[in-house]
């Protein structure tokens, strides 16, 4: 039996082998003719002045539009059916813990422009659909989202949690709504389904190096979701979608052993190399990626500094920066040779440009893994580009009842440079936009709007070129303005202020620490005039990599203010019995007392009212039961009759009265009111 | 009857009105050292300036005024006139009154008993007491509204007085408009117009002998007719002035809604002397509509036993229904309480023998210095909690209803103090 059967399962297995290449065969003919799902996978590393390393992963997944079916071979299947299912045209969603420094770590590129996310969760989302359908899918889309992320952004689905704002937010739409959870706590237990996105998870590639510990160690950590689905323009064609996941995470590399090496310089900045930082190592790419590449950047300032310190140094050094030799460098060290070097084209404004070194992970394996390291040489002092305006949100006021928010703006070093180019003309205006949304139990007067400009109080209508203002309604909608500020170049500081009235709630809306306060989103202050774009020289190689091209979009420089927390007037949390008692005690009291008042009456009044009853008395039952003899059809009975039957025959009838009345009633009640 | 009114100079009352104005201007002058508009106790929902503000700003950007929290958009910063206006109206309703209260006792020949004891002219006594009521001036100084609704108020009530029925009208459907509650004052305007049957009953019973011609009609529709006409016209006049101003924002559906709506579903619980903020901030959320039914039921039922029972005193009818609805209201103010105790004025000569007045009055003045305490301690100190402020309130509504209760009584005594000495019998009729 055995001999027979083993030729048999041969040919079975030899049969089924010719059948799978073939099938695979096809396959691949088919795809050959339409668009690859693609998945690229980047880092980016910059040194930040404050001793800092900012780690940027850039992983971009791209699913061309499809008409044969749901199936995908790289790109997450979940994305795909949640973008089919709500016909999410653009969507956002990111998870930060941490506030961004914008001060030290820069508020102009388009990293901190389009990364620097607000505290907690913050969602938006642009729907395909007409208006009166969008709040429906927008809760479906914030449920699955939550089932997605193990987070709990179901609570962006009532309506007081989410806004729609009109023309202020950048990818401007009426189709746009926005929500933000600041308080939501962001775990590793919402990285791993982050992460399970990707095709290679954190198994292979660039993200080997996302290690929980080290990355929740850090100081900022941002980790975002962005969807774009694109050409959905035929019928029965899936749309395309361009799903980028971004993590950006602050670190600060352990500098023990620089410190120790060199004690007499306190200045320099610590040296790192992906193995201190992360404490693993890419050992090769991730195989499904097109490109897997790692970006060292140096900043505007940090060139500039550096080339500075050159020319004391020796006068030649015009191209050390870019010179393939960087052992040699006199500034810093790297561990590994840059496969290229992109610098900046120069803008009109500023003569310096940062540069940007590419390595490639291809190259590495497991045997041979990539461990970019930095070394500094010498202490170098440098800042980022920062935002035209310094923008800061503060509360006002003292006491339970009511309050202001002001939002400061106040002019930051850098950007005079760059306004001096501009302060000729006299009517140079500087746009901002701010978009603020506020919880309906902060109750905002916007008639109460101020303006400030250099401390000097200033006309609404002559700063605030556009306003939209939607009231917030209690227990319905959160309050949202939208401004543009026209404010002149050469402002050094300006300042919003609003007055509020602090809501009281209902026992149950309060959380359980209700006692902590509430929390106020962030708002947003954009400065349209502005685009954080970093265009690199030798353009050509740039396409193939979708973090360079991301640079070289031309996006609004945004800024987010800080959360505010709102204490909140508190009630007793035990009294509800209480209340409830008293309450109904007082109102007893009232209408008992009121009525009793009413109905008394002194002696001889009673003793009217007694005869005149008595009277009467005698009369209706009689009347009565001539009434039912009358029904039942006898005679009336004479009134001497025996008292026993008339007076049974009398509660008989009033009876079946009560009983007719009552379902009478019953029947009404019924008809009408259920 | 000269002899007795003369007895309140007029020079004196003139004195302390224009004393009262000056103390408001004075006040008005200082406006950021008291900060009176934003009291708990001066500006509810309803009747807060700032809200007001805020609704107008809204529609000078060409927004529904409703489209945040409600308020009224009448209001302007004449509320000192207001206040004078509503106390001369007062004024002139309390003699009114006081002179058909003459007539009466005149035509019932029971003047010679009346004579006998101190008889305050009502009007002037009125009038002074709504515009010196500290209630009053702070409600007018705090920049609210209420003063503009206590005027309707008792334009109203003041129109049906002098049988102006137009006027009462007006009053009556402005009133309404703005605050809703005085609408269950068209039982007592109904009554001014019915002519007195039972004193004419009484007076002839008292003689033996009935004129069946000398009756006045029982119950005349005509001037019901007149009023539901009037009341009509000035009704659909306010609404189409509102309509044409809300005819963008959704005309008047969202102003029923986002008014007497948020009127009857007590929806803002921001603390205020009442009791109602406190019970829906605790109550549990399943039994909210059950209460809130219960509470403006409260209000319903006792209109008609108290029509029953005071059908022959209209004025006095209107004064108890103005106390009861500004005691279980939903966002009651101190100018709710200004409004009932200057028309407590009236009554002076019959209400002279209440009970409970030295204790009233002392509850009264205790409570307008403890809420204010208390709410410092919860809301600014943050020493107190809630219970302390929600106890003053308590303490203010009992204060309230113990003053209804007792000029309930002490009016009926009254009446039967009158009833028995036309009987002839002299014995005091108090049991």
């Amino acid at each position: 039996m055995a001999l027979l059967r083993r030729p048999l399962l041969v040919l079975i297995l030899i049969v089924t082998y010719q059948f799978l290449q073939l099938w695979i065969a096809v396959g691949s003919v088919i795809e050959e003719g339409q668009k690859q799902e693609e998945f690229y996978e980047e880092l980016l590393l910059k040194p930040l002045p404050d001793r800092k390393v900012l780690t940027h992963f850039h992983f971009q997944s791209s699913a061309p539009p499809t008409s044969n079916g749901r199936h995908h071979h790289l790109f997450p299947k979940a994305i795909s059916q949640l973008v089919q299912k709500f016909r999410v045209k653009e969507m956002e969603l990111s998870f930060t813990q941490g506030r961004w420094n914008y001060e030290s770590w820069g508020g102009f590129d388009s990293i901190p422009s389009s990364n620097a996310k607000p505290p907690g969760v913050e969602l938006w989302a642009v729907f395909d659909v007409p208006q009166h359908l969008i709040d429906a899918l927008w809760k479906n889309l914030t449920h699955t989202l939550s089932g997605l992320f193990c987070a709990s952004i179901n609570f962006l689905e009532s309506s007081t949690a989410y806004s729609a704002p009109e023309w202020s937010f950048p990818p401007a739409s009426g189709n746009l709504r926005y929500g933000t959870l600041p308080r939501e706590a962001v775990c590793t237990e919402n990285l791993t389904p982050w992460l399970k996105l990707l095709p290679c998870r954190d198994k292979a590639g660039i993200s080997m190096l996302l290690d929980r510990p080290s990355i929740y160690r850090g100081f900022y950590h941002s980790q975002r979701l962005h969807l774009i689905s694109t050409g959905s323009g035929s019928e029965g064609m899936d749309p395309g979608i361009i799903l980028e996941q971004t993590l950006t995470v602050v670190l600060q590399p352990n500098s023990q052993r620089a410190s120790l090496d060199r004690a007499s310089e306190k200045h320099i900045q610590p040296s790192w190399s992906l193995s201190s930082i992360f404490g693993k190592q890419v050992s090769g790419k991730c195989v499904l990626a097109e490109t897997s590449n790692v970006y060292l950047l140096l900043d505007r300032g940090l060139v500039a500094e550096l080339k500075q310190l050159h020319e004391e140094n020796e006068k030649s050094a015009e191209k050390v920066l870019t010179s393939e030799n960087f052992r040699t460098n006199p500034c810093f060290e790297l561990s590994a040779k840059p496969d290229r070097i992109f610098i900046e084209e120069s803008s009109l404004l500023s003569k310096n440009s940062s540069v940007l070194y590419k390595f490639k992970v291809e190259k590495y394996s497991e045997f041979e893994p990539f461990d970019l390291g930095l070394t500094w040489k010498i202490p170098v002092v440098w800042l980022c580009r920062q935002a035209p305006l310094h923008a800061s949100r503060f509360l006002m006021g003292s006491g339970n009842e009511r309050g202001a928010i002001a939002i400061s703006l106040k002019s930051t070093q850098s950007s005079e440079s760059f306004m001096g180019a501009n302060s000729d003309d006299e009517r140079c205006e500087l746009r901002v936009d701010v978009f603020q949304v506020v919880p309906w139990y902060v109750k905002v007067y916007f008639h109460s709007l101020q303006v400030f400009v250099d401390q000097q109080p200033k006309a609404v209508s002559d700063i605030i070129e556009k306003i939209h203002v939607s009231p917030s309604k209690d227990k319905v909608s959160p309050g949202v303005m939208e401004l543009v500020l026209k404010l002149p170049c050469s402002v050094s500081s300006a300042a919003l202020t609003i007055e509020f009235d602090k809501g009281f709630l209902h026992i149950d809306e309060y959380p359980p620490d209700a006692n902590q306060g509430f929390d106020i989103p962030s708002a947003i202050v954009s400065f349209p005039n502005f685009h954080a774009s970093m265009v690199f020289l030798e353009n050509d190689s740039l396409n193939k990599s979708p973090l360079l091209s991301k640079f070289q979009e031309k996006s609004h420089v945004m800024s987010y203010t800080e959360v505010l927390l709102v204490p909140l007037t508190t009630p007793d949390f035990s009294m509800p019995y209480n209340v409830i008692t008293i309450t109904c005690t007082v109102f007893a009291l009232y209408f008992g007392s009121l009525l009793n008042a009413l109905r008394r009456r002194v002696a001889e009044e009673e003793r009217f009212l007694k005869d005149k009853a008595a009277k009467k008395t005698g009369r209706l039952p009689l009347l009565l039961s001539k009434l039912s003899a009358k029904l039942r059809g006898r005679h009336s009975e004479p009134p001497h009759s025996p008292p026993g039957p008339a007076s049974s025959s009398f509660i008989n009838s009033k009876l079946v009265l009560k009983v007719i009345l009552v379902a009478g009633v019953a029947a009404c009640w019924q008809h009408y009111f259920l | 009857m000269e002899k007795l009114k003369k007895k309140f100079g007029s020079f004196s009352f003139w004195n302390w009105v224009i004393a009262s104005i000056i103390f408001r201007l004075i006040l008005i002058y200082f406006p950021k050292n008291l900060n009176l508009p934003s009291r708990p106790e001066v500006s509810t929902p309803l009747t807060s300036f700032r809200r007001l503000a805020e609704g107008y700003w809204l529609k000078q950007s060409s927004m529904s005024p409703y489209a945040g929290q409600p308020n009224h958009l009448l209001y302007s910063l004449v509320s000192v006139i207001g206040d004078v206006v509503s106390a001369m109206l007062i004024r002139a309703t309390g003699q009114n009154l006081q002179l058909a209260y003459f007539r009466t006792l005149d035509s019932l020949d029971l003047v010679k008993q009346i004579e006998g004891s101190e008889v305050h002219s009502s009007g002037d006594v009125a009038a002074l007491i709504y515009l010196c009521n500290p209630f009053t001036i702070v409600a007018c100084v705090g920049l609210s509204t209420s003063p503009i609704e206590n005027m309707a108020v008792i334009l109203c009530l003041y129109g049906a007085c002098s049988r102006l029925i137009p006027l009462a009208a007006f009053g009556w459907v402005i009133a309404t408009h703005l605050s809703l509650y005085p609408a269950i004052l068209i039982i007592p305007v109904h009554h001014f117009f019915q002519p007195p049957r039972k004193l004419f009953l009484q007076r002839h019973q008292q003689k033996g002998v009935l004129n069946q011609s000398k009756l006045p009609p029982g119950f005349s529709w005509r001037p019901i007719i007149h009023f539901a006409f009037w009341a009509l016209v000035w009704s659909v006049y306010v609404l189409v002035l509102c309509g044409i101003s809300l005819k963008q924002f959704g005309g008047l559906w969202e102003m029923f809604k986002s008014t007497y709506g948020f009127i009857l579903t007590v929806e803002d619980l921001s603390p205020n002397i009442g009791v109602l903020w406190y019970f829906f901030a605790e109550v549990f959320e399943f039994f909210r509509n059950f209460f809130l039914i219960v509470f403006h039921v409260n209000i319903l039922f006792i209109i008609l036993p108290l029509a029953i029972r005071l059908h022959h005193r209209p004025c006095y009818l209107a004064f108890v229904y103005v106390a009861v609805c500004s005691m279980l209201k939903s966002y009651p103010s101190v100018g709710d309480s200004a409004l009932y105790s200057g028309l407590l004025g009236w009554f002076v000569n019959e209400l002279s023998d209440m009970q409970f007045s030295l204790f009233l009055f002392c509850g009264y003045v205790g409570v307008s210095l403890l809420s204010p305490v208390m709410h410092n301690l919860w809301i600014w100190r943050g020493t107190g909690n809630a219970n302390f402020y929600f106890a003053t309130a308590t303490v203010y509504a009992c204060l309230q209803i113990v003053l209804v209760v007792e000029g309930v009584s002490a009016m009926l005594n009254h009446d039967r103090k009158l009833r028995s000495l036309i009987a002839g019998k002299p014995q005091d009729a108090k049991s």
